[in-house]
């Protein structure tokens, strides 16, 4: 790896890292306004920032309510449960937001970057080479999702283990169970766009979503798959362990599951990994089923409507519009995700393992036939 | 020769589930409540961007709430003569049947007139222990202390900033504040002067 390579691959993880962070942090804020303004409240509106030595307090619609959370998680007592297994408890935290990081390396959350046309006075230094806006652009995309949010399982598991607490292990148990099910249900649902993209590539399979199909529709995932793409969210918000599916950490039965015995910033850590999967959930269901980064129309040169009017960008405008394109369509998702986690009540243990195994289950190997039945018939 | 007992039957504590296929399928009805859930967000979200407020709540205490009911007994106020004194004669009657014992009065001497020579030089209230039963502006002989409907807005960390004196105490607005007529007019007594 020559010096251009390494200096664009630290550019992209900065800036992974940077949006993942920020998105763990203002989607506290975002849960808490949008389950307000859903429920005719107004919200958190009090933590403020004084500027020194004035008077003018910041508090700009209660943003700074995560920070203050954050600082109050980190000033906490450390609090270790007398019984436990020293390497595990420090362990888990780490296995639950590691992975979910990580996942996020195969997500391509632009087009093709050409850093020459960019910034022309570094050109003879990048000689021509382009990058595709990806930290990790290999073949193996999709297996590594799976590989890494299989991961997290181990996380949820040794904290609720290691914690030598009933309600911990009750809900590393639920957690086990409940994860194993529904990472099969996404794998299956997954498996419908592999066979339409012919790849597992996720950068290949957001290029083959920037076309058109019947000369208008954006040729995005969900057109041909709308059944995966919401077996798909629902899988993902189950992976999650979010409400409605919440049965690990289901406060009013564990007290808080398998995080029970964590406190401080070492709980933060679990909630964090939490905000940041739903981020995560939300990048991968654009990538597979939103169109990644394309906007409807818009190729690598600018825009190109329906009726044949063509709008050219250049590329800076294009490698911004792409990227904003993105961030906006993972927002979305999001705010999804949370409409639904305070909309729904939470299912009993039973049902929500047969919602897995009975209802969704055959659901996606039904859509996974039908798939390739037709791709079968189409090629014949 | 026994009775014959009838037949045990078990109670049935539960009704019978109503749901029908439609909500047994789920997913439809899960689709349901998203629109309604969603569709309250973007309403409330629109008055918001459009700069009216999207919720019930208040914000308190910068804000007073609107619908407190007319009878509410909220805040007290001292009414006050034309000229602007209290029409408080100091007679502690309020104090005296206040079963919190929150009313303090230190009454004093006013010479100048003679129509009502005390009044109350110190007249305060303490906030943190009053129960807003009413019964002062019941026991008062001269109509000098009322309730209004709003109540006293004294959010703080310190009991002692809890009390209210005469001067706040006294700014009322007549016909804002209490829906009766202000002053009433004393029927003409012989031998005794009307205010003013």
């Amino acid at each position: 790896m020559n010096a251009p390579d390494f200096a664009i691959s630290l550019v992209y993880i900065a800036y992974a890292l940077a949006v993942l962070l920020t998105f763990g942090a203002i989607l506290t804020w975002v849960e808490r306004k949008q389950a307000a303004i859903m429920s005719d409240r107004i919200g958190a509106n009090r933590a403020y920032v004084r500027i020194p030595f004035t008077q003018v307090k910041l508090i700009w619609l209660g943003l700074f309510h995560g920070m203050a959370d954050g600082l109050k998680l980190l000033l906490k007592e450390d609090f270790k449960p007398l019984a436990y297994d020293k390497l595990a408890y420090a362990l888990g935290p780490w296995l639950a937001i590691v992975p979910v990081l990580l996942v996020f390396a195969v997500v391509p959350f632009g087009g093709t970057l050409d850093p020459g046309r960019l910034f022309p006075s570094l050109a003879e230094w990048f000689g021509g080479r382009t990058y595709p806006m990806q930290i990790a652009p290999i073949d193996a995309g999709i297996l590594i999702v799976f590989a890494f949010s299989g991961i997290t399982i181990i996380g949820a598991m040794l904290a609720g283990w290691s914690s030598a607490n009933k309600f911990s292990l009750l809900g590393a148990l639920r957690a086990g169970s409940q994860l194993i099910s529904y990472e099969l249900v996404m794998g299956l649902t997954v498996l419908g766009i592999v066979l339409i993209f012919g790849t597992v590539n996720l950068g290949t399979i957001v290029e083959r979503q920037s076309g058109t199909v019947l000369g208008f529709l954006p040729a995005w995932g969900i057109v041909y798959q709308p059944f995966a793409a919401v077996l798909f969210l629902i899988a993902g918000i189950a992976e999650n362990k979010r409400i409605p599916f919440d049965l690990p950490e289901a406060e009013s039965e564990l007290i808080s599951g398998y995080f029970t015995e964590y406190s401080a910033m070492k709980q933060g850590v679990f909630m964090l990994s939490e905000f940041i999967e739903i981020a995560v959930i939300g990048a991968l269901f654009v990538t597979l089923f939103f169109g990644g980064y394309n906007l409807p129309w818009m190729n690598d040169t600018g825009f190109v409507f329906p009726g044949g009017h063509a709008v050219p960008l250049s590329h800076g405008w294009v490698v911004v519009l792409q990227l904003l394109t993105f961030l906006g369509k993972v927002f979305l998702l999001c705010s999804f995700q949370i409409l639904v986690r305070w909309t729904l009540p939470r299912f009993r243990w039973d049902q929500l393992l047969r919602f897995a195994w009975k209802f969704l289950l055959p659901l996606a190997i039904a859509n996974l036939v039908v798939t390739a039945v037709a791709l079968w018939v189409q090629q014949a | 020769m026994t009775t014959p007992r009838k037949p045990h039957v078990r109670r049935q504590y539960w009704n019978e589930p109503t749901m029908g296929w439609w909500e047994r399928s789920y997913l439809l009805e899960v689709a349901r409540g998203l629109a309604i859930t969603g569709g309250v967000f973007l309403r409330n979200m629109g008055k918001w961007m459009t700069g009216r407020k999207g919720a019930l709540t208040a914000y308190y205490p910068e804000e007073i709430r609107a619908d407190y009911a007319a009878g509410n007994r909220g805040k007290h106020i001292l009414t006050q003569r034309p000229d602007g004194r209290p029409q408080c004669v100091a007679c502690n009657m309020c104090a005296t049947v206040c079963p919190a014992q929150v009313i303090e009065i230190d009454a004093a001497f006013d010479p100048d007139d003679p129509a009502h020579p005390k009044y109350p030089s110190r007249f305060e209230i303490d906030y943190s222990r009053c129960v807003f039963c009413g019964f002062c502006v019941e026991a008062c002989p001269e109509d000098a202390i009322r309730m209004v409907k709003e109540t006293p807005d004294l959010p703080g960390f310190d009991r002692d900033r809890m009390w209210l004196g005469k001067e706040e105490l006294l700014n009322w607005q007549p016909h804002a504040d209490v829906a009766k007529p202000y002053p009433v007019r004393p029927a003409a007594e012989p031998g005794r002067s009307p205010d003013a």
